[in-house]
């Protein structure tokens, strides 16, 4: 292969991003997945068991990094594809927007639902 | 010395049978990051369940995992989520510059090792659920 494709602008600020939030998610995510599927099983989960966790700082930490991370990977990826697709102009700044309040929306629910998780919102 | 070769336009669908491995690979890393971001849209719905009760939230997760359809899901969802790392993997890798002349065979290895964590991961997800 004598050329490079890419749904990117190389080495562009969304590329980058793109690809640190990766390796973040690449390690949380295997660590979500192995939590609460083999060593806690879904099937089992409870209030209480989800505010044993949460109520340690590391975890929410990390489960509030994952939240955002995961969110600005998935929205951006989503934009990107579309941009490839030959996404311009008006519709292009309209889907623009709409991504960016609909990550918006999740974070703070996320945040919100993460802290009632926590036992500090009740 | 490297060679380009003309493959046409992944988007053209219908010569689906002349698609190289790192075409696929294009069509299933995008496919399962739509079905990634819409799970995560999901899930925060559910867990949202935790701002009206611990016991709505708890309940919500005990019905949703009694029902088989849904274990099922979950099978197919760490498919989708397994693939996406693997292959995520192999991108950064040829972002980097490195295996590019093995790129259809590190395809071929994510197909396989996400096949076979799926496969021996199919009785802990099922466990109890028919």
């Amino acid at each position: 292969m004598a050329e490079h494709y890419s749904s990117f602008e190389y080495k562009g600020t969304r590329w980058f991003l793109q690809r640190i939030t990766a390796v973040f998610l690449i390690g949380v995510l295997a660590f979500h997945f192995m939590l609460l599927h083999f060593v806690n099983h879904a099937a089992e989960v409870t209030f209480l068991g989800t505010q044993a966790r949460m109520q340690q700082v590391g975890y929410f930490g990390t489960m509030i990094a994952f939240l955002v991370t995961a969110t600005f990977h998935g929205v951006n990826g989503v934009y990107n594809a579309l941009v490839n697709q030959g996404l311009s102009g008006t519709r292009r700044s309209t889907v623009k927007w709409v991504l960016v309040v609909a990550s918006g929306v999740l974070i703070l629910q996320g945040v919100r639902t993460s802290l009632y998780m926590a036992g500090i919102l009740s | 010395m490297s060679q380009s070769y003309d493959r046409g336009t992944i988007e053209d669908f219908g010569r689906w049978k002349e698609f190289s491995a790192g075409m696929w690979a294009w069509i299933f890393h995008k496919f399962s990051g739509w079905v990634l971001i819409g799970y995560l849209f999901t899930h925060i719905a559910v867990l949202s369940t935790a701002t009206q009760s611990p016991e709505m939230y708890t309940q919500t997760i005990r019905s949703l995992e009694s029902l088989a359809i849904v274990r099922v899901l979950e099978v197919g969802l760490l498919a989708v989520a397994v693939f996406h790392i693997l292959n995520g993997v192999r991108l950064l890798f040829v972002d980097l510059g490195v295996g590019l002349e093995a790129q259809d065979k590190s395809f071929y290895a994510s197909l396989a090792v996400s096949a076979a964590i799926v496969v021996a991961s199919v009785p802990t997800f099922l466990a109890g659920a028919f």
